[in-house]
């Protein structure tokens, strides 16, 4: 990988101006190793974190958490609520921290945005039609603007799969330039939708098309197909930014979304990061966690630790 | 030909319908046997499978549990001679099998005895029905080992609660045998879970637990920790039940009290003559 980083340095920034030198470039990295990136995951995933180390990797993983709701059932009332709970997740415990961000549909980002006004607690909104993507590009740019212009300081866009999957690259990196450019100051996270991207090499090639193209942040899903984050594709995803970063100096940012419910799958990403990039990884600004359920089942853990007793779902807001 | 060597049992954790060993990984000898060592981790996972299935288990028909408790009875009448291989005599199987019928065929009839119709004084029905009451951790008593254990378990699942119970430390073999029963008698996993080892481990555990909702002291024999545990026991208002007297004659009738002592009652209010 290394190899690849170094050759590239000197010219990654001229890869978008063409279809051939984009697919030449991606089509150039070398293949993942399916059987050993599954085995370095799941191997990962069997360190026990006990006590002291744990308490700080639940507190990290509640700052990390970027509190979502996309339903189509979703009201003022409901976000408003999950706005309260991001700022102060446990009501029972000062000491206990908030989250990260809160994510909701464009729609929503107002009602959103006057409770957490001032907190320190970022506004995420997806964008760009999701979770499908499949609009014109005026749509999806002004889909985009709208949120900003709403309040949301993070933008969650989602990838072209259509475009990409046929081998259009040039069509997925102009998409996502010209949504970083609509964004204007919101950090830009780029959502692969890696449960329809078939195999880790397509997940590697989409993971440096999103950062070639100015992401801040890749995503891996937008939890709303049936297979969503696991360790191994997390694990291609971090090795992307890794070498990202050696061959540019640019940091990108992490986030898994969708089916991490417990405490220990998000103990298991946490080890994973920092086993594959490092500390400079284990900071909310660069490692994220899209979940709902998650946050409850890191406070029932985290009440767990302060008082030396099992918590129930009973004593826990339910969204 | 040699001479054929006899596969010896393990005897393991049952919890959410599989039979895992402890988390710990720990066994510890009794009976001859070796026998899983239950954890406080054991303890937990047995409360959040105990929990799943609730809704499932108090959400079926009254009808149904019924017909699913005489089928476990069916099973235990068919694994008599395993029972008394383990030292349980053969009088006790009976009893316990008969024991099982006879909760199985409370299943239907407990709300109309328990429940009613209330008077009131205004144009409207009121009425009374019995509710499980949630996850109830038992502590199954030493002797008799299996009518004993039927007699904790039976009267808390038929009303629709499901337990996590923690077996006799000294006679384990009788509450993973009897687990092996339920496993294969249509009661769905989770209803019943059972954990062999220490009291002192596990029980103290559940009785902190938030997310159970009674305990049953009734195989505790140390008084001291038994007045601990209601201590813990009262941090979510379980519901108690205290240890048996000494002498306890578990032959004898046992009445409806170990049933609805873990119970609710829903009380609606419906106007008359719309």
């Amino acid at each position: 990988m290394t190899a690849t980083a170094t050759s590239a340095r000197s010219d990654l920034s001229e890869l978008g101006r063409s279809e051939t030198a984009l697919r030449t470039f991606l089509h150039g990295l070398p293949g993942v190793d399916q059987v050993g990136a599954e085995q370095r995951a799941a191997q990962l995933g069997t360190r026990s974190i006990k006590t002291t180390a744990k308490a700080q990797a639940i507190d990290l993983a509640i700052r990390m958490v970027d509190l979502t709701t996309l339903e189509g059932a979703d009201t003022p009332g409901k976000v408003r609520a999950l706005a309260a709970k991001a700022l102060r997740p446990d009501p029972a415990d000062p000491s206990c921290p908030h989250v990260g961000a809160v994510c909701v549909y464009p729609a929503m980002v107002p009602h959103v945005a006057e409770v957490l006004a001032g907190s320190g607690v970022h506004l995420a909104s997806v964008a760009t039609a999701f979770p499908s993507g499949q609009a014109p590009l005026e749509v999806k740019l002004a889909d985009t603007r709208a949120a900003v212009a709403a309040g949301a300081d993070e933008i969650d866009m989602v990838i072209n799969r259509g475009a990409f999957l046929a081998g259009r690259y040039s069509e997925v990196y102009d998409e996502i330039v010209a949504t970083k450019s609509a964004c204007g100051d919101a950090h830009l996270k780029v959502i692969l939708e890696t449960g329809e991207l078939a195999t880790y090499d397509n997940v590697r090639r989409a993971s440096w098309l999103a950062m070639l193209a100015g992401g801040d942040f890749i995503k891996t899903s937008t939890g709303k197909v049936p297979v969503a984050a696991t360790l191994p594709v997390t694990l291609v995803m971090l090795e992307a930014v890794r070498d990202f970063r050696a061959a540019t100096g640019r940091q990108v940012g992490v986030k898994p979304a969708g089916g991490i419910k417990t405490t220990k799958d998000a103990i298991k990403y946490l080890v994973m990061v920092n086993e594959t990039v490092g500390a400079d990884w284990l900071d909310p600004d660069w490692f994220r966690f899209g979940a709902s359920s998650l946050l409850n089942d890191l406070l029932m853990q985290r009440t767990k630790l302060t008082t030396g007793v099992y918590s129930g779902p009973d004593y826990f807001t339910l969204d | 030909m040699s001479e054929r060597v006899a596969v010896r049992k393990t005897y393991k954790l049952f919890i959410g319908g599989k039979f895992p060993r402890s988390e710990s990984g720990r066994s510890y000898l009794v009976q001859s046997a070796n026998v899983s060592l239950a954890s406080r981790k054991d303890a937990r996972d047995a409360v959040v499978a105990a929990r799943a299935a609730v809704k499932g288990w108090a959400g079926a028909t009254a009808y149904n549990r019924g017909q699913i408790l005489y089928r476990v009875a069916e099973m235990l009448e068919g694994r008599r001679e395993q029972f008394v291989g383990l030292g349980v005599p053969a009088d006790e199987v009976d009893a316990a099998v008969d024991r099982w019928v006879w909760y199985a065929g409370w299943s239907d009839k407990l709300p109309q005895v328990y429940g009613g119709a209330n008077p009131v004084a205004g144009p409207y029905f009121n009425l009374s029905a019995p509710e499980p009451t949630g996850v109830v951790a038992v502590v199954a008593p030493e002797q008799p080992a299996l009518l004993g254990l039927v007699s904790v378990i039976a009267p808390a699942i038929v009303t629709g609660n499901t337990v996590v119970v923690a077996a006799s430390p000294a006679q384990p073999l009788a509450a993973v045998t009897l687990a092996e029963v339920l496993a294969t008698s249509d009661l769905p996993g989770g209803v019943v879970n059972v954990l062999t080892g220490r009291l002192a481990e596990t029980v103290p555990t559940l009785a902190a637990h938030m997310d159970v909702n009674a305990i049953d002291l009734t195989g505790v024999a140390d008084a001291e920790l038994a007045a601990d545990l209601e201590v813990r026991a009262a941090e979510n208002l379980k519901r108690v039940l205290r240890p048996a007297p000494a002498g306890h004659d578990w032959s004898a009738d046992p009445g409806i009290t170990r049933m609805t002592a873990l119970l609710e009652t829903k009380t609606v209010w419906h106007p008359k003559g719309v």
